[in-house]
């Protein structure tokens, strides 16, 4: 058997792909950001809050680690549209990333949150710091420092499942790819480009975030060593 | 000389465990009471209980014009006037030195930066570690660890400093470069209660020493009580070298 590749049919779609890419990565920033304060809020909760609360967490924790993604985009699209509320594809994908990443956040964090030990808040308490300025200070910024590089390949990871919102037709790089792939009958080629692409925004991800680790964590920047 | 702390028939258990049995003892105004006793008799748990760590189940605590063992204690108001400083640092790992000491007065007495920074460089002066400021704490040896959680202390301008065995964790080298600090800080007038196993230093700094066994006061007296303890509990005790 062999396959003639055809790349040249693609050639006119590119600004196509860089509009889907482009998408992707909006959502992807936008998911992790919001998830990121959704499951860090969980994680104080779970570890701090009534039991009512640890409760909820937990249950939402285990019923989104234990559900496919895809389903959970589905409920949350159609889930809304029954509410009657009207709002994009995109933002239905959104939000179904956020509640999805939220959960995983969620547990890395306590992870890190558990790893403060007693004692560090016992020395901020004697100095007189309130309870938020405890969290804030002793707590969130070591435990954040500590789990970074679990929450970037985490975030990576959210970035290449977002590909999967094009089952509700938000319009990002896959979405775009089987459009493409339908008006070229080039499917073979159209998801190498895909894939090349995808491996390209790992890549901006991923820098992104270790700048971003930089730029936040002075003592990792300055030391080099883990906290 | 008023009394900065007043302890007064103090009981505390832990369970059926009875760690403080009628525990009392004042300490004037500029005194430095040193707490010395056998491994489990009750002295950390007695230090905690005047930081209102631990709340007590029976007895009085006045520290500063606060009754410490009343509901109503206003905790943060305490711990204005109360520096505590334990035996493993407890300094915030992602936090240079100078950090350290600057967090509570910017977030407690919302001193300005600059205030703070400034704050900071003279306390960690008085505890000689001027040029380590911008050290993050795994940077500095336990010794200047040790120092730096007393400057962060200081900082917050106490009226009672309280340290937990806070050279057990160092080297006698160490241990040396602390002890400075303390004495010098004893010289300059703070109100001080230290446990410590530095018999030595205790009889030398002390204005009083406090020998607890079994969740009670013992003994109490001048620093040359060590020399002639009158219940064979404290003599086995200082005789053991201890
Ligand atoms: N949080 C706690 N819960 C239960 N028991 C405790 C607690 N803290 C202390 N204890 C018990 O109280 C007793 C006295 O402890 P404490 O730490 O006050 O002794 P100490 O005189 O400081 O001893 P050391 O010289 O070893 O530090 C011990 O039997 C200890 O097991
Ligand atoms: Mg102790």
């Amino acid at each position: 058997m062999t396959y003639q590749f055809d790349f040249s049919s693609l050639w006119a779609y590119w600004p196509e792909f860089l509009q889907g890419a482009w998408l992707t990565l909006q959502l992807s920033a936008v998911s992790t950001v919001l998830g990121f304060v959704l499951g860090t809020l969980c994680a104080i909760g779970r570890a701090d809050g009534p039991p009512w609360v640890k409760f909820l967490v937990a249950s939402y924790v285990e019923v989104i680690r234990n559900t496919p993604l895809l389903v959970q985009v589905f409920i949350v699209y159609f889930g809304i549209a029954t509410l009657g509320i009207k709002v994009s594809a995109n933002a239905a994908a959104v939000i179904a990333l956020v509640v999805n990443v939220g959960a995983y956040t969620c547990e890395i964090v306590r992870a890190g949150l558990e790893s403060v030990h007693k004692s560090q808040l016992e020395a901020a308490d004697c100095l007189g710091l309130s309870k938020p300025q405890i969290y804030w200070h002793v707590i969130i910024r070591p435990a954040i420092e500590r789990v970074y590089p679990a929450l970037t390949s985490q975030y990576v990871l959210l970035m290449l499942a977002s590909s999967i919102t094009s089952q509700i037709s938000a319009e990002e790089l896959t979405a775009v790819a089987n459009r493409i792939q339908s008006d070229t009958f080039r499917s073979f080629e159209t998801y190498i480009v895909v894939g090349i692409i995808y491996l390209a925004l790992s890549f901006v991800v991923r820098i992104g975030l270790w700048l971003f680790g930089l730029a936040v964590f002075v003592r990792k920047r300055k030391l080099g060593t883990a906290l | 000389m008023s009394a900065v702390v007043k302890l007064s028939n103090v009981y505390k258990s832990f369970g059926t465990n009875k760690v403080l049995d009628g525990v009392s003892f004042e300490v004037g105004r500029g005194e430095v009471a040193a707490v010395i006793g056998q491994s489990g008799s009750g002295k950390s748990t007695a230090l905690r209980c005047i930081n209102a760590l631990e709340t007590i189940d029976g007895g009085t605590i006045d520290v500063c014009g606060h009754a410490v063992h009343d509901e109503k204690l206003d905790r943060r108001s305490l711990r204005r006037d109360v520096g505590i400083v334990f035996q493993s640092y407890n300094l915030f790992p992602h936090l240079t030195a100078e950090q350290n000491i600057m967090l509570a007065p910017s977030c407690v007495k919302k001193v300005s930066k600059a205030e703070a920074r400034d704050l900071a460089k003279d306390v960690l002066a008085r505890v000689g570690l001027a040029e380590k400021a911008g050290h993050y704490p795994e940077q500095l040896s336990g010794g200047q660890q040790q120092r730096v959680a007393i400057a962060r202390s200081l900082a917050m301008q106490p009226k009672l400093m309280l340290f937990d065995e806070v050279t057990s964790a160092l080297d006698p080298q160490l241990t040396g470069e602390v002890l400075k600090v303390m004495e010098d800080l004893a010289r300059g007038g703070m109100t001080m209660i230290l446990v410590t196993h530095e018999m030595a230093f205790a009889r030398k700094v002390a204005s009083q020493v406090v020998y607890m066994h079994k969740g009670k006061v013992w003994e109490t007296g001048p620093g040359a009580m060590l020399d002639s303890p009158r219940t064979p509990e404290l003599a086995s005790f200082v005789g053991s070298g201890l």
